[in-house]
């Protein structure tokens, strides 16, 4: 039974409802990994060992009646961010090191009615702004294919956990990249689908109008099958879109001959390291050679995305972030001198310096005066850059291109100048100023880090862009690599 | 004539009588017990979001059709930034610049009779805060968020006010109107319905505005007059004295009786609204709107003008009875028990009844005097049975225990008397006890009449039919 990790997801869910062994089995194999690799990875921020073993006898108890759902007994792991009921949610920020939330996440009830067994809580940057998990104030995520190196942010804990094959997927959000770059980052699969798609109910706010929640696994169909899952119209989330969920995991086996692929020419023009750039040719070569058709696809306005998304996201930020005040939940600073005092201490010690160094930003360009020049105009910019992708998608299927410039980065290499860190997004935020269905795949390494082929689709693409992803992952076998150490 | 002309803008809160929240699932009703009907949302829980009652936007569109307003086929709502305990999330979801009505108007009857027609820039959705408590909390505040998220619009006038009385008139004609819609209790001691005014004054004659300050939450309409004419003298006798007025937000302290500062506008909050990304704009179709039309019922001027003509009453009589909706109601229903009595009607609701009502603090549809016990007396007056004076009585005795007017008539005897021979034969007595001042009178004392008719009323226990009597005993003194 020591080999249960390397299971994917779609056949630990087989394996189960065959008997082969018992989600207890399953569950107990995997905390004891979790708990092995904790000190190394930190990929977590709560293991709730106990619930979870109780989750998986019932599991069983379910799968030995014949009554259980599509993951009954699987494990997965959900990023910090999700309220969990009675287990504690931090947002990896002081703020929260203590609350606890007396409600469940929508994708949270939905991947448990599901029948998945949740293992813990993973690590990620502070309020899910960062890309490398540095920002996290219960300390960095380490990469699992380098421990030197980052795992990419903002999900990094759950994406160096399904790396290094301590839980077979974990949930994740996405608002400029954090599934898809720390999903390249460590060599596994990472999904964002269309904004809408899924509901945001109970997933802290960031960014409310980028922010979507997605899947890390290790492989694009293990993404479906969650995804069918968590997907769906929710009364609670306005901005969910009331349209029927697909079969994804059906859908997965596409033709992909005359399949018309764009690249993006802007994508292999700023910054990418011309070995990240080879290894995406070579994928793209592969599709080729699957009977896809291959065009250059220019987006103009696409190079404004950094700009625009370091405008919108911190305005929605200090909104968003303003309800943690330490009146009603979360941080409070001891003996506070009066209301004010109260403010500015209990803010002061609970947001870490990148958290507040966005809220200062967006507070900036909202305020009277500075509205116009920066807000109204990054928006105007935004629909520039959904109209530009709305166009492309006259023209071709999907889009490709890089994730990422470079692979995984040393800890402390981006710290001390947050613009370069910022730039490691250039590639993702796209997709998530026009709100589209977007995944990162592995396809091959350099210097023995992985690197990412990112994959776009129109609005509501996700079948689309899960089987053009299923399609080189049945060609090629970069999704199967483990680290070293981890195997 | 004063030398300065005063300029008054109203920004009228309602509260909208939803049963549930704006945003959320939970209830709106009043006087739970502290935070008892506050749910996640309403606490501004991480990762908690809104979701639009669809109640409140009907209840908002009423009102703009009801003020032949504009209604916005795409509105939009906006977070309104600043930090407050009552206030949850640091944000107050509200509409900023695409509001759900606009540019609407309402007519006021000024106290020369003349109409003045009063702009309404506009109307908007918002939510409510909660209530910081100070009161038996000793050394902390408290914080109810009871009503925090209860559904708001808030009605922005033109600065079309000239007068602290006219702004009253205003008020009370949109505290008529929301209740007309049945969009509002209007109950304002319970802060479901009040004001912020903004005056300024300026040099009678002359077009430019003065600077304004604003006067928060005023919550009666004694209190909306007094405080707007405090402020009125308060910036008159400043720029008077050579001072010069700032534009600031004030507090009416109804204990003094004045204004007081709360803040300056340099201290004013910068709230940094933008739309809110958590909420879709708000699309309304031609469809939709011509549903809620159609759903309107009578309004008040409408009905008021109905009123006068159908029933032959004064404009005096049609506007009292149309003030409010219940009691328009309630006067119709008397009408219709006894059609042929409209005017009789009329001078009893707006008299006796509203008398007893007030003196008991209750309303008209409280019970206490149902529409068809009321006509059941004015029947009675109507054929003769009493006279308006015994009337009195027996609607003292009616509202005391709750009886008909038939039951009381026949248990007191009260029935007058119409018979004629009956009212003679009293006649012939008073006649008879009196024989100095019948012989006064008839050597022409004639003043003494009013004494004879005052006798026989008297003697016939106030029963005689007035009419026959005088009648009667005309002819017996001649």
């Amino acid at each position: 039974m020591s080999d249960l990790h390397t299971g994917t997801l779609t056949q630990l869910a087989a394996s189960l409802r065959a008997r082969k062994f018992s989600s207890v089995e399953l569950v107990t194999a995997l905390l004891a990994r979790i708990e092995r690799a904790q000190g190394t990875l930190n990929t977590f921020i709560s293991v709730t060992r106990e619930p979870a073993l109780a989750a998986a006898a019932a599991a069983d108890r379910a799968l030995a009646a014949g009554s259980a759902g599509a993951l009954t007994g699987v494990p997965i792991a959900h990023k910090d961010i999700f309220c969990t009921r009675g287990v504690r949610t931090t947002c990896g920020s002081r703020m929260l090191e203590n609350f606890v939330s007396p409600y469940d996440a929508t994708v949270v009830a939905k991947l448990g009615a599901a029948g998945a067994v949740m293992l813990g809580k993973t690590n990620m940057d502070e309020f899910a702004m960062g890309s490398s998990n540095e920002n996290s104030y219960f300390g960095p995520v380490r990469n699992p294919w380098n421990p030197e190196l980052v795992p990419g942010g903002s999900s990094g804990g759950s994406a160096a956990a399904v790396a290094a094959r301590l839980i077979p997927g974990a949930t994740g959000t996405d608002t400029g990249g954090s599934i898809r770059q720390p999903a390249a980052l460590c060599g596994i699969t990472g999904l964002k689908p269309t904004y809408g798609r899924v509901s945001r109910y109970g997933m802290i706010a960031f960014a409310s109008s980028l922010d979507q929640a997605g899947v890390l696994a290790a492989s694009a169909a293990d993404a479906a099958l969650m995804l069918r899952e968590m997907a769906g119209f929710d009364a609670n989330d306005s901005t969910s879109v009331d349209a029927p969920v697909p079969d994804y995991v059906a859908a997965l086996e596409q033709p992909l001959a005359g399949l018309k692929i764009g690249l993006l020419q802007e994508f292999f023009e700023q910054g990418l390291e011309q070995e990240n750039e080879q290894r995406v040719r070579e994928a793209l070569q592969v599709y080729e050679r699957l009977g896809a058709k291959l065009r250059v696809v220019s987006l103009p306005n696409l190079p404004l995305s950094v700009p625009v998304y370091y405008v919108v996201a911190p305005a929605e930020c200090s909104s968003n972030l303003a309800r943690f005040d330490g009146v009603r939940f979360g941080h409070r600073c001891e003996n506070p001198r009066d209301l004010t005092d109260l403010y500015r201490r209990s803010r002061g010690e609970g947001f870490g310096a990148e958290v507040k160094r966005r809220i200062m930003t967006g507070t900036y360009v909202l305020s009277a005066g500075y509205y116009d020049a920066y807000y109204l105009k990054a928006q105007r910019v935004r629909q520039l850059i959904s109209a530009d992708f709305t166009r492309a998608f006259q023209d071709v299927d999907v889009l490709m291109g890089p994730t990422t410039p470079t692979p995984a980065f040393a800890i402390g290499a981006k710290t001390a100048d947050p613009i370069t860190m910022y730039l490691n997004d250039i590639y993702t935020i796209g997709a998530n100023l026009a709100g589209l269905p977007a995944v990162s795949i592995p396809c091959g390494f350099v210097r023995e880090l992985p690197v990412g082929l990112q994959i776009v689709g129109p609005h509501f693409g996700e079948a689309r862009i899960l089987g053009a992803a299923h399609a080189l992952q049945r060609a090629t076998d970069w999704h199967t690599r483990i680290p070293a150490g981890y195997a | 004539m004063s030398a300065w002309e005063s300029v008054i803008g109203l920004e009228i809160h309602a509260q909208l009588s939803t049963r549930s929240k704006i945003f959320s699932g939970a209830a709106t009703a009043y006087g739970a017990s502290p935070n008892a009907q506050a749910n996640l949302v309403d606490l501004g829980y991480p990762g908690v979001l809104p979701v639009l009652n669809a109640e409140a936007v009907r209840m908002a569109v009423k009102l703009g059709l009801a003020i032949n307003a504009r209604i916005a086929p795409h509105s939009v709502f906006a977070r309104k930034n600043y930090f407050y305990p009552d206030l949850p999330k640091g944000y107050q979801i509200s509409q900023y610049e695409l509001p759900i009505v606009a540019r609407g108007a309402l007519d006021i009857e000024l106290e020369d009779g003349s109409i003045k027609t009063i702009g309404i820039t506009r109307a908007h959705l918002e939510e409510d805060a909660g209530k910081s408590l100070h009161e038996g909390l000793p050394g902390v505040t408290g914080i109810d968020l009871n009503r925090a998220g209860t559904p708001l619009v808030e009605i922005v006038s033109e600065p079309d006010l000239r007068s602290a009385k006219q702004a009253v008139a205003y008020m009370k004609k949109v505290h008529t109107l929301v209740r007309y819609l049945e969009i509002c209790d209007g109950n304002m001691q319970e802060g479901s319905f009040r004001c912020d005014a903004n005056v300024s004054v300026r040099p009678a004659g002359t077009q430019k505005f003065g600077t304004r300050a604003e006067i928060k939450n005023l919550n009666s309409f004694r209190y909306i007059e007094r405080a707007i004419n405090f402020e009125i003298e308060r910036q008159i006798g400043l720029i008077e004295s050579g001072g010069k007025v700032v534009q600031e937000t004030r507090l009416y302290d109804p204990d003094k009786d004045e204004t007081r500062s709360m803040r300056s506008k340099e201290e004013a909050n910068d709230y940094r609204y933008f739309p809110d990304p958590d909420l879709l704009p708000v699309v309304l179709e031609e469809k939709f709107i011509e549903s809620v039309r159609a759903s309107l019922p009578e309004l008040p001027d409408q009905r008021c003008a109905r009123f006068a003509s159908q029933y032959a009453l004064s404009a005096y009589d049609a506007q009292v009875l149309t003030a409010s909706r219940e009691l328009a109601d309630y006067y119709e229903s008397v009408v219709r028990e006894l059609p042929q009595e409209p005017k009789l009607a009329a001078n009893w609701v707006m008299g006796d009844l509203a008398a007893a009502l007030n003196r008991e603090n209750l309303e008209v549809t409280g019970g206490k005097m149902p529409a068809a016990r009321l006509a059941g007396l004015l029947r009675r007056i109507s054929d003769q049975t009493i006279s308006g004076k015994i009337a009195k009585d027996v609607f003292a005795a009616m509202w005391s225990d709750g009886a008909s007017a038939d039951a009381v008539i026949e248990q007191q005897g009260l029935r007058q008397i119409t018979d004629a021979a009956a009212i003679e034969r009293v006649i012939d007595e008073v006649l008879a006890k009196n024989p100095a001042q019948l012989a006064d009178y008839r050597a022409g004392k004639d003043k003494l009449f009013g004494f004879f008719v005052g006798q026989v009323m008297k003697a016939s226990g106030g029963k005689a039919n007035p009419a026959q009597l005088n009648e009667l005993l005309l002819r017996k003194l001649k």
